[in-house]
């Protein structure tokens, strides 16, 4: 197992300096004159074009300023942004809010998403099973910002039963909604992995051999399928959260939310390169140390990888 | 429940699958009887019902399947519709099953020992620490040794022998009255199987637990049973003491089967005779074949002075072969070579037979890939017709590749699917150029004709054949570029009895015809001795023992050799007008390992094949235009 | 052999069963009645039965035929928008009613259709295939191309979709359709990769390979004509769910305010514009969403039939 896991960090290290590189290169690469976006409208005497040049590595060539940048990231510097503030405490302030907006669709996903999919799974072939595929489908085929909007509409406007905006600092109860339609599509996947699963599971040899054993139905169900097919759910649930903190952009604009997202979207309107690529190298170093540590958690879950020959 | 009251009484029973295709029967009109202590078998090839009756009795059908019919009673009590916390209460303390395939039957995420563990609770017998304890005595009494470790480890720490130990000491965990054992052993080696189902025996008998035994090998169930019973689609066909059914057959299907089973002493002087016959006519051909392309085309250079003279005409020679291969250690970078073949070296004469036997783990499948060009040896030489091949590259390899075609084990991955027969047939003769559109059709004909099937058969797909038609499609394929060599790898292994007998046969009379000579790799003793005139017995890679077959046979001069004949179920049953192939056990060491140490997954279909009693073969020709439906699913056992 | 003595059953008998009934049939019959079924003929006819087939393709056809030919349903202009009809509600004119810039509300549904097709489906195809290409190769090839292209694989996937489209609009002043399709094919292969390397793994280990090289196939040969078209079935199915989410990713970016500009017309644009209006004026946020997630559910409709169809479990062996 030790073998595994330095293998998998091992190749997390090519993989984590690539995907910064190429972040980096698609804001920076420059096609235009990043120095007239940092100055905005106003005219800028060449000397002070020089100290923004230096201030933000502009006179080194690409890679340099790449590696220069990485540096600062690991030590925690992503620099200034266009209001001043330093980029690393705005992300400070922002990112409790996101993280909290991620647990709930987390836990909502998973306890909705793995109880649907077990019964659908055992259950497959009937109409209870057939109705939650179709379920799982739409939810899918509906993008998040129009489940947001819907939910907002109609239990926000029409029925009044939440506020629309979440406003300045948002209790576990407000995040709510905006969690449960975070989490809408991602409780889809794993309703489908879960019946998947489950339903290859219920067939297998072994499950039979349990049977014949003895056991009840229940004793055969909890034992003998759900722990073997939960796995994959399990490292699907993991992975998810570093992918639902980049997801979050689009359910923090509908709702109001003063998060990552926001911060991101903010900044996109506002065509501020070093914050985007700050947020996005951000959660991209996020989303692979979540695939890392689900990989380290199958290495555990799976006797087969825990104990290797 | 007096003593002559039977354990189990199955009368009339039909069951019923239903498929998209609609309902299907499996079994019907089917009427068995276990009596308390006793073992009685259920033979038959795949799609007999064999198994599906056997699961029926403890309610373990797959979802789709029910019992439409008939009745089952156990102790006297008809279970057949009681409610399924009555059939609970029977499952693992009155009836014990040890699943056929010890592979998947093992949940993977939990500890064996728990496993066992749980039958014991889920039965009332034991929990907690005694049950712990109790387990560790069943694992012992089933054989497993160092039963207390063992019982902490996972399913993929274990070799294939000693899952089933497990799944076998799982299965008698609460003592029932009745074990339904399915096919045990078929996925093992076979002195593996010897172990076992000896020591299965020896348990059942102490315990007075009876046993259904289903399986597929006339042989094994003759040698472990006291009754028999033979299935056939659905059916059973027959029905008596074992040592009775064997000797005098009444059943048409039931004569077949007998004739066709390799390891029963049937025919084997007849055998030889054929084999002579046959060698006579490929060296014939062979030679007169020789001789003309020596005319059209003298050899010249140096290759020609290592030219074999047709006295002793030698078409392959392998010389000190040996293959390492790096297995990771618990460090990366560090590897220890495992030498899967050790310095092997034996002739093939043209226009015949040599077999490679040897179980799991021995390197004879490794042999052949290097023949075959498809792996590079660490060492030594493969010589064709006296020239070198072992640095071929390229153009030469691919002109040496016309002279040597392999058959491979796997009827179901070894035909593209995506190919239609016509176009598999085809691609050698497209990869090498050879003749036009039309001339490539006429060539495919004449191919299938030979493995006689019928032409219209070029527009079907792979989906449509059963197992036996498959591995004759990959015969025609091996044999579209005329080779003189056929390497056949385990070939003839997952075949059903029957079918086996036929593909046997059809290579024994393309042999004749063609004047090939093959190389036939199998882990069945007893096939050997009906296709091959010389046979090479190894062992974790080395030769062990090398010879003319009946030599080896009559004379085997090694150990292991020995335990390997003596292995054979129902070699030593004694049958009218034949041998048998008497061993003697006294002399055997029994202290042997279970498992070879580094056990490639095993063959895990019916190893035995057959030579088919002349009087009673079917036509090879004879194509059945039943308009039934195609033979069975082959390799599945229903 | 078990001795005899052991057993209890009374004097047994020898039962044979009359061989009217049980008829003996030829060893491995070949049926020559039925038609030639290739596997993909048999995909195909369950395929044809499934229900979700069925309604998803109509649907297909539907959003096909709108995108192909929207001005059959509707005489309005969407690019024409005069705020002095804005806010209109549903009328014989605008039967959709009109939005706060004073567009027709039908017409940039029908018209948006063409806009999520033509992206879904260009994306679709160039994501297939670099990531088919990428992953056939790291597949087979093996090794340290295997390791190569495995990290690259990996490198791309970290970045999420979304995220790294954002980053390349925010740089491109003038975002096109084709522009989109580009940015979404750069970072939306990796699905695909996978799933062919996966595939193309377990293929090439078949006997049916091995033939072939014994046979004298060259390399390139095996992989093109036997290993790909036996690894493509998962291919086609994750490439026609990815159809719909390339829809859903471009309706995302627009929305965002990083895909296309406020001109083209687009639902994700539509439904962006929507948002404050939703008090006032719901149906400029309903039709667009309706519209777009009816297209995106019959091609996630489709790829969820294809996969059935396809399934190895359910075929005959």
């Amino acid at each position: 197992m030790i073998w595994y896991i330095g293998r998998r960090l091992l190749q997390m290290i090519p993989v984590f300096l690539g995907a910064t590189l190429i972040v980096y290169l698609m804001a920076f690469a420059s096609s235009g004159d990043p120095i007239a976006a940092i100055a905005g409208d106003k005219p800028i005497s060449p000397a002070v074009q020089q100290a923004l040049r230096e201030q933000y590595n502009l006179d080194k060539p690409v890679l340099v300023q790449w590696l220069i940048y990485l540096g600062n990231v690991v030590q925690g510097d992503f620099g200034v942004g266009f209001n001043g503030r330093p980029i690393m405490d705005q992300i400070v302030a922002a990112f409790p809010v996101t993280i909290r907006l991620a647990l709930i669709a987390v836990v909502i996903e998973t306890i909705f998403g793995v109880i649907a999919g077990v019964i659908a799974g055992l259950k497959k072939g009937t109409i209870f099973d057939t109705t939650l595929l179709m379920l799982s489908l739409v939810v899918i085929a509906v993008p998040t910002f129009v489940i947001g909007f819907t939910a907002q509409f109609v239990l926000g406007v029409k029925l009044g039963v939440v506020q629309i905006n979440v406003g300045r600092d948002p209790s576990w109860e407000n995040l709510l909604l905006p969690g449960f339609v975070l989490g809408a599509v991602s409780f889809a996947y794993v309703l489908r992995l879960t019946r998947t699963s489950v339903a290859e599971v219920a067939t297998a040899d072994h499950v039979r051999t349990a049977t014949a054993k003895g056991l009840s139905r229940g004793g055969v169900i909890t034992k003998h399928i759900l722990r073997n097919s939960l796995i994959p759910v399990v490292t699907y649930i993991g992975a998810d959260l570093g992918a639902l903190m980049g997801g979050a952009i689009v359910t923090e604009r509908i709702f109001n939310i003063n998060g990552i997202g926001s911060l991101l979207f903010r900044a996109i309107n506002a065509g501020e390169s070093p914050m985007i690529v700050s947020l996005v190298t951000l959660l991209v170093i996020i989303f692979l140390l979540a695939n890392l540590i689900v990989d380290l958690l199958y290495a555990v879950l799976d006797p087969r990888i825990r104990y290797a020959q | 429940m007096t003593s002559t009251t039977p354990l189990l009484e199955i009368s009339d029973l039909e069951i019923t699958f239903s498929t998209s295709s609609g309902p299907v029967q499996a079994v019907r009109g089917a009427s068995l009887a276990v009596y308390p202590g006793e073992t009685v078998a259920i033979v038959g090839e795949s799609g007999s019902g064999k198994s599906t009756t056997a699961m029926s009795i403890a309610r373990l059908l797959p979802k789709n399947g029910a019992v439409t019919g008939g009745s089952i009673r156990f102790g006297g009590k008809d279970i057949t519709s009681v409610p399924t916390r009555e059939i609970l209460a029977l499952r693992g303390s009155e009836i014990g099953l040890v699943p056929q395939d010890p592979m998947s039957n093992l949940n993977p995420m939990w500890k064996v020992g728990s496993q066992i563990t749980e039958a014991l609770a889920a039965n009332n017998v034991a929990r907690g620490s005694a049950a712990r304890k109790r387990t560790v005595e069943l694992l012992e009494e089933a054989g497993l040794p160092d039963a207390a470790r063992r019982a902490g480890q996972y399913p993929h720490e274990f070799s294939g022998g000693m899952k089933q130990r497990a799944l076998i000491a799982m299965g008698l965990a609460a003592r029932p009255k009745l074990l339904i054992a399915d096919e045990p052993t078929s996925a093992l080696d076979v002195t593996v199987q010897q172990q076992i189902l000896d020591h299965l025996d020896s348990l059942t008998t102490e315990l007075g637990v009876a046993v259904l035994l289903i399986t597929h090998d006339l042989g094994l169930a003759a040698e472990r049973a006291q009754h028999l019973v033979v299935m056939y689609k659905g059916q059973i066909v027959e029905s008596g003491p074992a040592l009775e059914i064997l000797q005098s057959p009444q059943h048409p299907y039931t004569k077949r089967l007998i004739a066709a089973a390799p390891s029963l002493a049937s025919r084997r002087l007849v055998s030889v005779k054929e084999r002579e016959r046959v060698v006579e006519q490929a060296q014939a051909h062979a030679a007169a074949a020789h001789a003309a392309t020596d005319a059209q085309a003298p050899e010249t250079g140096p290759a020609a002075a290592d030219a074999q003279s047709p006295a002793s005409d030698v078409v392959i020679r392998v010389e000190n072969l040996t293959k390492d291969f790096p297995i990771r250690g618990s460090v990366p970078w560090r590897s220890t070579p495992f030498r899967a073949v050790d310095d092997v070296s034996f002739d093939l004469e043209r226009g015949t037979t040599t077999a490679i036997v040897g179980e799991s783990g021995s390197g004879k499948s490794t042999v052949a890939q290097m023949v075959l060009k498809l792996l590079e040896p660490t060492s030594g030489r493969v010589l064709y017709e006296g020239k070198d091949v072992t640095t071929y590259r390229g153009a030469e390899l691919k002109s040496l590749r016309r002279r040597v075609q392999p058959i491979f084990q796997n009827p179901y991955g070894t035909l593209d699917p995506m190919y239609s027969i016509y176009r598999t047939i085809e691609e050698p003769l497209r990869l090498h150029g050879i003749g036009d559109a039309k001339s490539r059709e006429a060539k495919v004909r004449d191919l299938l004709d030979k493995v006689a099937l019928p032409a219209e058969m070029m527009r079907r797909y792979p989906n449509e054949l059963s197992g036996g038609q498959r591995q004759r499609i990959a015969i025609a394929r091996a044999l579209a570029l005329d080779p003189e060599v056929v390497v056949c790898d385990e070939a003839v292994s997952a075949l059903d009895v029957l079918v086996q007998a036929q593909v046997l046969e059809l290579l024994n009379d393309l042999q004749a015809e063609l004047g090939l000579s093959y190389i036939f790799i199998t882990h069945d003793l007893a096939v050997v001795r009906q296709i091959a005139d010389r046979t090479l017995v190894m062992e974790k890679g080395r030769v062990v023992e090398q010879g003319a077959t009946e030599d080896v046979f009559h004379s085997p001069r090694e150990e292991y050799t020995r335990r390997l004949l003596g292995a054979i179920p129902g070699g030593s049953i004694p049958l009218a007008g034949a041998e048998t192939i008497d061993v003697d056990v006294a002399e055997l060491d029994s202290s042997a390992d279970d498992e070879p140490e580094h056990a490639a997954p095993a063959p895990d279909e019916m190893p035995y094949g057959a030579f088919v009693n002349p009087a009673d073969r079917p036509d090879r020709r004879d194509h059945g235009h039943s308009g039934g439906p195609i033979g069975g699913a082959g390799g599945e056992h229903v | 052999m078990p001795s005899d003595a052991r057993s209890l059953r009374p004097r047994a008998e020898h039962f044979v069963a009359p061989l009217e009934e049980t008829p003996l049939q030829a060893v491995d019959a070949v049926d020559t009645t039925s038609a030639p079924r290739s596997m993909w003929g048999e995909a195909f006819r369950v395929l044809v039965r499934n229900p979700v087939f069925i309604v998803s393709a109509l649907l297909i056809l539907l959003v096909l035929f709108v995108s192909a030919f929207p001005g059959l349903l509707t005489s309005q202009d969407p690019t024409y928008g005069v705020l002095g009809r804005a806010n209109q509600g549903p009328s014989a004119e605008h039967p959709f009613g009109t939005t706060t810039q004073g567009y027709d509300v039908l017409a940039r549904t029908l018209y948006g259709t063409r806009t999520s097709v033509t992206v879904g489906f260009f994306t679709m195809i160039l994501s297939t295939l670099i990531g088919g290409t990428l992953g056939a190769l790291a597949g087979y090839l093996g090794g340290f191309f295997d390791a190569v292209l495995s990290r690259i694989t990996d490198i791309f996937f970290a970045v999420p979709l979304i995220l790294g489209a954002i980053v390349i609009g925010n740089r491109v002043d003038h975002v096109t359709v084709w522009i989109v399709v580009v940015v979404l094919g750069v970072f939306g292969w990796t699905n695909i990769a996978r799933i062919m390397r996966g595939a193309v793994i377990s293929v090439k280990n078949q006997d049916f390979v091995t033939a072939s090289t014994a046979l004298g196939a060259s390399r390139p040969v095996i992989l093109l004509k036997h290993v790909i078209p036996n690894a493509i079935a998962p291919v086609i199915v994750t490439a026609t769910v990815n159809l719909g989410v390339f829809i859903v990713a471009e309706a995302t970016l627009t929305f965002l305010g990083v895909g296309l500009p406020p001109t083209s017309v687009s639902w994700g644009g539509d439904i962006s514009a929507a948002q404050n209006a939703l008090r006032t004026q719901p149906m400029m946020l309903f039709y667009p969403s309706m519209a777009l997630a009816i297209t995106v559910l019959s091609f996630i409709m489709l790829g969820d039939a294809v996969r059935d169809a396809l399934d190895p479990k359910a075929r005959k062996r």
